[in-house]
């Protein structure tokens, strides 16, 4: 059985964020790491060879600057046992379609069984990559995965809807994203992490995919981003550390607002 | 290209609330443009009547495709539909509310339209001739102001983002349509479905709601959460996370697929605040935070944040509430 899971470098949630006033692109430059969501895929993917399918091959798959090579490791390390890399400096500034046809490409050549994402990225807050390179692919499409089971060459999943719980059967090849409430994902053990460099790592250009680069990256973009502003806010907000006195801090501003007497 | 589709969503034989403020949204932006604004809706069994009350919320014509197929609320046979849909009718730009079915469909249709797609747009403009919308980035602190070069524009607006009057009465007429499906997008079968138990205390109703996420640990961390509830004379709620995995009712979660709610005080204990989350409760009262990452994004939108650990902050808030009586 053959796994892919896309995976996204983002900017690591503690670096501060910024947009670039002259491309309106989001500065990707400083620390980055592998999208949080991202790590519950590949945790689906090792318990499944853990599991039903001891047999599967999990291929790493991501669109991105050579420098996301890191998280890509860090993939591995986690379970991967290969990885597919298109970096290509025509694929920067591809919009949300732009990236799935990247990505479309790259898995269309791959023949994996099952796709797998995570349910967002975390800088964009992007929740539709699955339904987008599912269609390119023509493949059936499962969202919000909260588990997952594989038997008879079909997964059968639970997912959160909003009306309750639906069960849904897909017979593979098929793409699922999956929440963050299927697993916690395991820490890679140090070994793993030292080990990941040394599988094989795939890195392809978009004429290696026959994409045209005028169909993806900044060129390609159907959507495009004309200014910038400033959203209304909440107001002030007070952050304290706690040194013990937070919970008396709290209720000295709840009072003080008038939320309780 | 001419017009704008609106993609309405039917649940429990109704037409989905957010659906409505999407609708009415569109019929402003539509006089704007000067674009006609028709609804697409798609399931199985609707009612003619039902249907084209929706001309009471913006609608100019209501274009229904009544289908077994479409009965399952699984979004690739809608997608098949809305192409069907487009193949007629040729609109410039189609739009829908963010719910699982909808944002998933639309992402289909964008895919095999070959056109942008704008996720989480919290406003609608018609600028120069054409939609240009406002989508919220870097966890709300900027708008983007997203257009499209593609002769079709597929917008996913954010939940919640545009509350729906009670319409004026009016209606519209139906067309009915017969969508082309195509096999995979029949090939996930819904095999079995529990719905939402609506038991336990009205989370909507309650004045104070302490909530509980990923970060309480355990199912078992909840139990701080209720007894500080309790002290404040309020209820609990949870995140979609801590409901999926089992450790509280999906009746008490607050959320994009849960509950929308407005209390007058909101503590968010253990809670990261992923946009999922905040369309449910940004319009309370006050929020309070309670998390041990300083970068969780629940803090760009609480009014007061801790940082620390929720195991020692919420006991010590619980007895001092309490002792206030």
């Amino acid at each position: 059985m053959r796994i892919a899971i896309c995976v996204k470098e983002v900017p690591d949630p503690t670096a501060e964020k910024r947009i670039d006033a002259g491309t309106n692109r989001l500065v990707r430059s400083g620390e980055n790491t592998l999208n949080p969501y991202d790590r519950h895929a590949i945790e689906a993917a090792v318990q499944i060879k853990e599991g039903p399918a001891p047999d599967a091959e999990i291929t790493i798959v991501t669109v991105g600057p050579e420098s996301a090579n890191r998280s890509v490791d860090r993939a591995l390390a986690q379970g991967g046992d290969q990885s597919v890399h298109i970096a290509d400096e025509a694929a920067a500034g591809s919009d949300l379609l732009g990236t799935a046809r990247i990505l479309a490409a790259a898995l269309k050549r791959g023949n994996y069984d099952l796709i797998l994402l995570g349910q967002q990225a975390a800088d964009s807050e992007s929740y539709v990559m699955a339904g987008l390179v599912a269609e390119l692919l023509e493949l059936p499409c499962v969202t919000q995965a909260a588990s997952i089971e594989l038997a008879d060459g079909a997964v059968t999943v639970k997912r959160q809807v909003e009306t309750g719980y639906d069960t849904v059967k897909a017979a593979t090849p098929c793409v699922v994203s999956v929440s963050d409430a299927i697993n916690d994902p395991r820490y890679p053990p140090l070994p793993a992490i030292m080990g990941a460099k040394r599988k094989p790592h795939e890195v392809l250009s978009l004429a290696d995919l026959g994409v045209d680069a005028s169909t993806v990256g900044a060129a390609g973009a159907g959507t495009t981003v004309g200014g910038l502003s400033k959203p209304e806010g909440r107001g002030d907000t007070i952050v304290i550390e706690d040194d013990g006195s937070a919970a008396d801090q709290l209720v000295a501003f709840l009072l003080e607002k008038k939320v309780v007497a | 290209m001419a017009g704008i589709a609106v993609l309405c969503e039917v649940q429990g034989g109704e037409i989905a609330k957010g659906s409505l403020g999407v609708l009415e949204e569109a019929a402003r932006l539509g006089a704007a443009l000067g674009e006609p604004v028709e609804a697409i809706v798609c399931g199985s069994g609707l009612d003619d009547a039902a249907m084209g009350a929706l001309g009471g919320f913006g609608a100019s014509k209501v274009r229904v495709a009544d289908d077994a197929a479409l009965a399952s609320g699984i979004a690739q046979p809608v997608v098949d539909a809305c192409a069907s849909a487009q193949e007629s009718g040729q609109y410039r730009y189609w739009l829908a509310g963010a719910s699982i079915m909808s944002a998933d469909a639309m992402a289909g249709l964008a895919a095999r339209l070959g056109a942008g797609i704008v996720i989480d747009a919290v406003e609608l403009h018609a600028e120069g001739g054409a939609l240009v919308t406002r989508r919220s980035g870097l966890g709300d602190s900027v708008l983007a102001h997203c257009g499209f070069t593609t002769p079709v524009g597929v917008v996913v607006t954010r939940s919640n983002a545009f509350a729906a009057t009670e319409g004026n009465g009016g209606s519209a007429p139906v067309e009915r349509f017969s969508p082309t499906f195509k096999a995979y997008s029949q090939a996930v079968q819904l095999v079995g479905h529990e719905d939402a138990e609506d038991s336990g205390p009205d989370i909507g109703a309650a004045e104070v709601l302490v909530a509980g996420g990923r970060g309480l640990g355990d199912a078992a961390g909840f139990a701080a959460i209720e007894e500080c509830a309790s002290a404040f004379g309020g209820a609990v709620a949870a995140t979609r996370a801590v409901v999926d995995a089992g450790w509280y009712p999906y009746s008490a979660q607050v959320g994009q697929t849960g509950k929308t709610v407005t209390p007058k005080l909101y503590i968010a204990c253990g809670i990261s605040g992923a946009i999922q989350h905040k369309v449910g409760m940004q319009g309370s009262g006050t929020i309070v935070a309670i998390n041990k990452d300083k970068n969780a994004p629940i803090f760009d939108y609480a009014d007061f944040g801790i940082v620390g650990d929720l195991n020692t902050i919420v006991p010590k808030l619980t007895e001092l509430i309490k002792a206030r009586g």
